[in-house]
């Protein structure tokens, strides 16, 4: 069975960086889709990639990982500013992050118009 | 927060002395992209001898590999760096894999193992950079994770990057669509196996490290 885990924002936001990987990978590793709101920071991406090599073991593989983003392009400068400024401070809210076993997960499939999940079974599922 | 503040430090220090030691250049990108492949042609080109080996199984890198002390000369002027290869950067990695390839269970798991270093090391070694060439396959679609991940970090710390579409050779390769996936980004298509197009390659690397 498809277990899909979603985290709100307000549930990592109080987290620092090292929780908020622990948080995921833990549910990662409970062989769970997790559907974060808001995207993680850049270098906590590549924090979860680390975390992920050094968690590899005979039963967990790795994951797999798309992050989703709203367009901004049609938003006024001032408001630009002020969404880059809180992102800096505490994440970015808007878009939605997408983490699951690569036990599960076969392929994340994007291009500029669509995302296709494909899971072991080769069964496609769209995300948006 | 801290790690920023140390990242930006690390960053700051790092370009006062650059005028006194070599320039870093970095090639990163997913496994089998041909970052090894291009670093060999750039050594063979200006040292004379190849520093990498290359292989068709994924993960072949699985250490950092420096070249130092390479000097593009163009129009008079000359770049000097420190050459990185960087093992390929992956999400997963499934010893079972490598069995298709006709290694061994024991050969598989080993190198399972390694790569998983290898991957952490890359990444530990973004801070060092000055300037990042971002391998990618021309033949495989450009819109992925690892692709994206890397390629944010590097706008964070502020490091120039030159995206390469390799593999130009292949019918496959298609590098409009590695420009339409990164368009704030300078794209070069070359092969790093036959080398075609070096030579735009190596004007476009002394516009992207000033």
């Amino acid at each position: 069975m498809l277990t899909l885990q979603f985290i709100q924002f307000h549930e990592l936001q109080r987290l620092n960086s090292r929780q908020r990987i622990k948080r995921i990978i833990d549910e990662v590793k409970d062989n769970k889709i997790v559907l974060v709101e808001g995207r993680l920071r850049p270098e906590e991406e590549t924090q979860l990639i680390e975390k992920t090599m050094e968690d590899i073991s005979k039963d967990f593989k790795g994951i797999e990982l798309c992050t989703l983003d709203q367009s901004r392009s049609n938003e006024r400068l001032l408001t630009k500013l002020r969404l880059l400024f809180a992102s800096l401070l505490i994440g970015d809210r808007r878009g939605m992050t997408v983490i699951g076993p690569a036990t599960i997960i076969k392929e994340i499939k994007r291009d500029p118009n669509k995302v296709q999940l494909l899971t072991t079974g080769y069964r496609r599922r769209r995300l948006g | 927060m801290i790690n920023k503040i140390s990242a930006f430090i690390r960053r700051t220090i790092s370009k006062i002395f650059r005028n006194k030691r070599q320039l870093r250049l970095g090639l990163y990108g997913p496994p089998n992209a041909g970052k090894s492949t291009l670093a060999n042609r750039i050594s063979k080109d200006w040292l004379g001898e190849e520093m990498s080996t290359v292989s068709k199984i994924p993960h072949e890198t699985r250490e950092i590999i420096v070249k130092e002390k390479i000097d593009i000369k163009r129009r008079g002027k000359t770049l000097s760096f420190n050459l990185v290869d960087t093992p390929g950067i992956a999400t997963k990695i499934d010893y079972e894999d490598f069995l298709k390839y006709r290694l061994s269970r024991k050969e598989a798991k080993l190198r399972a193992k390694d790569a998983t270093k290898g991957v952490i090391e890359a990444i530990k070694w973004l801070d060092n950079m000055d300037c990042v060439l971002v391998v990618l396959d021309a033949t495989v679609n450009p819109y992925s994770q690892v692709n994206i991940t890397i390629i944010g970090n590097l706008a964070a710390r502020k490091i120039p990057v030159l995206i390469i579409a390799n593999k130009t050779d292949l019918k496959k390769a298609n590098v409009k669509k590695v420009e339409d996936a990164f368009p704030q980004y300078d794209v070069v298509g070359i092969s790093a196996e036959t080398g075609r197009n070096m030579e735009e390659f190596y004007e476009s690397l002394f516009g992207v490290v000033r």
